[in-house]
């Protein structure tokens, strides 16, 4: 049932324990403790909404940056990467293979406030070698989900 | 001047479908259960390969019994999910959708005077298409109290020295109804040995939920009698490409081919590539819409229930057939009244044959947000015309 449950509310957080044990043929109170368990464990780690900030009149501007790094005898590349992550600007951190090593994504106001922490903060640590960083465009898709309107149903109202 | 029409083509009434469209269609911002075909898009990785053969040019006929890959693949599919063995040379004919099988199979066996039996409520095109090749439809009126499955007593009692084909559309549309292993067994042998020939309309067989579809033609002695037809529309959620197939005797197929490609010449050519990535690579595809479709049911279920609607639980295709009875209206009213006071658009069970009466057909192939926002409005309406 934890798998589906996950299913669900992956593509849907908003739908409500009651819905969620009709269309699973459970109780409320067995999703309830479900979803409890699973948040306790760290399996669900949050609730956030895919917004379109592109359709807002507020600039954002994200880049994605590649990093070199040295890693750390004993503890690998998870010591630095939570260096990175703990900075609220970074979105995003993914330990890569091939031709480097992690990937962050970070979001600032302007590109000059995303410039600055690259050079100022990200370059400058200990074990990083390099940065590369690419700033995105345009957002097509995000979580599985197109960032756009979405399409009008355009079946005949009755068919046999 | 003479009558420029065919009298038996004037006689045949038009679809009760119809009717109740042309209302809906006026009214504005009415939500609609009422279509019989997925909400789903049909896969992209599908409608890529029928644009990639576009972009090569095969904008020619095919052979008229369908794309030789495509019949293999049809023959593999039905091998892999219902165990049937078909030869793609000469048991397989590729269709424009599964309502031109239905079609041609009739025409390829009937002569004049033959009986049909049609197991009613049930699609709308088998009466007409009988009348149309010549036969006599002789309707067998199904029963809640039986799950609107097709009984032993029901189909010896309606036989009779004429009758020459039965009509075997499970999964069900309107009803939601199947028909198991075990309740296929009890007519199984009584249709080999009142030697009829079955036209099985198995279009839904990939929605069936909690057991997995059996196919008459699995049953001893029945593949030699039996007609299967499926295809993609509601399997891949690919109505409008109009791709369906049979599969039989070799012997029935080839007149089949012969009406085809006199009639229709060969299937629409991009839709067979497409129909070919399908089966190739569609699996999961078909899982996901299947999963999504029974959580709708089981929501739906539960819906009706609360609101005191009796409704017997389909396990296959996606509609619920509840029962109105207690409302004291017909169907029609019903679904009118509906319709008039809070813009619910639903299909009167009647359009699938007289005994539909007092009963309403009502799709789940919408979100689960539509369903909750047709259900409030359905509440109401129940609570206002319950009888107390």
């Amino acid at each position: 049932m934890r798998e589906k449950i996950l299913e669900i509310i992956d593509k849907n957080s908003k739908i409500s324990a009651a819905d969620l044990a009709i269309i699973l043929g459970t109780t409320e109170e067995e999703v309830v403790a479900a979803i409890k368990d699973m948040e306790e464990d760290a399996i669900i780690c949050g609730y956030p909404t895919l917004i379109n900030w592109d359709k807002v009149h507020c600039e954002k501007v994200t880049a994605l940056i590649e990093v070199k790094v040295t890693p750390q005898r004993g503890i690998g590349f998870d010591k630095i990467a939570e260096r990175i992550y703990r900075f609220d600007e970074v979105q995003s951190v993914y330990l890569m293979s091939g031709g480097f090593d992690l990937t962050v994504i970070i979001t600032g106001r302007t590109m000059k406030e995303v410039a600055t922490f690259v050079s100022e903060k990200l370059a400058p640590m200990e074990a990083v070698l390099s940065t590369a960083t690419h700033f995105v465009l345009k957002k097509y898709k995000e979580h599985g989900l197109p960032l756009v309107h979405k399409s009008q149903d355009e079946r005949m109202l009755i068919s046999p | 001047m003479r009558s420029p029409l065919s009298k038996t083509v004037v006689q045949i009434q038009p679809s009760g479908i119809r009717k109740f469209f042309d209302i809906v269609s006026e009214m504005k911002d009415a939500i609609s259960l009422g279509v019989g075909e997925p909400d789903f898009d049909t896969p992209w990785h599908v409608r890529e390969e029928g644009i990639y053969s576009l972009e090569k040019g095969k904008t020619f006929y095919t052979s008229n019994a369908g794309l030789k890959e495509l019949k293999i693949e049809i023959c593999n599919y039905l091998k892999r999910r219902f165990d049937l063995d078909y030869h793609y040379e000469n048991e397989t004919i590729v269709t424009v959708g599964g309502s031109e099988a239905i079609d041609i199979g009739l025409r390829a066996m009937l002569d004049p005077g033959d009986e049909v039996l049609i197991p009613q409520p049930c699609y709308v095109s088998y009466h007409p298409c009988t009348i149309l090749a010549g036969g006599v439809p002789v309707v067998i009126e199904l029963k809640e109290e039986n799950d609107f499955k097709l009984t032993r007593q029901q189909l010896l009692d309606a036989i009779t020295e004429k009758t020459k084909v039965l009509i075997l559309p499970y999964p069900n549309n309107p009803t939601g109804a199947i028909m198991t292993y075990d309740d296929l067994k009890e007519i199984a042998d009584v249709i080999v040995e009142k030697d009829l020939y079955v036209i099985s309309d198995e279009i839904y067989s990939e929605l069936t939920y909690g057991q997995k579809h059996v196919s008459i033609a699995s049953f001893p002695g029945l593949k030699e009698r039996t007609i299967v037809i499926n295809g993609f529309s509601k399997s891949y959620a690919m109505t409008g490409w109009r791709l369906g197939y049979a599969v039989g005797p070799a012997e029935i197929i080839k007149q089949m081919v012969k009406i085809h490609q006199f009639a229709i010449m060969c299937a629409p050519t991009n839709s067979q590539y497409a129909g070919i990535e399908a089966l190739r690579n569609g699996d999961a595809d078909v899982e996901m819409m299947r999963d999504a479709y029974d959580q709708r049911r089981k929501y739906l279920l539960h819906a009706f229930r609360n609101m005191g609607l009796d409704c017997f639980e389909p396990y296959g295709a996606f509609y619920v057939f509840p029962s109105i009875k207690k409302f004291g209206m017909t169907s029609d009213e019903f679904a009118t009244k509906l319709l008039k006071e809070e813009k619910v658009a639903v299909v009167p069970g009647t359009a699938f044959g007289d005994c539909g009466e007092g009963f309403l057909r009502i799709s789940y192939a919408y979100s689960i947000e539509n369903l909750k926002v047709a259900i409030e409005r359905m509440q109401k309406f129940v609570e206002k015309h319950k009888i107390r």
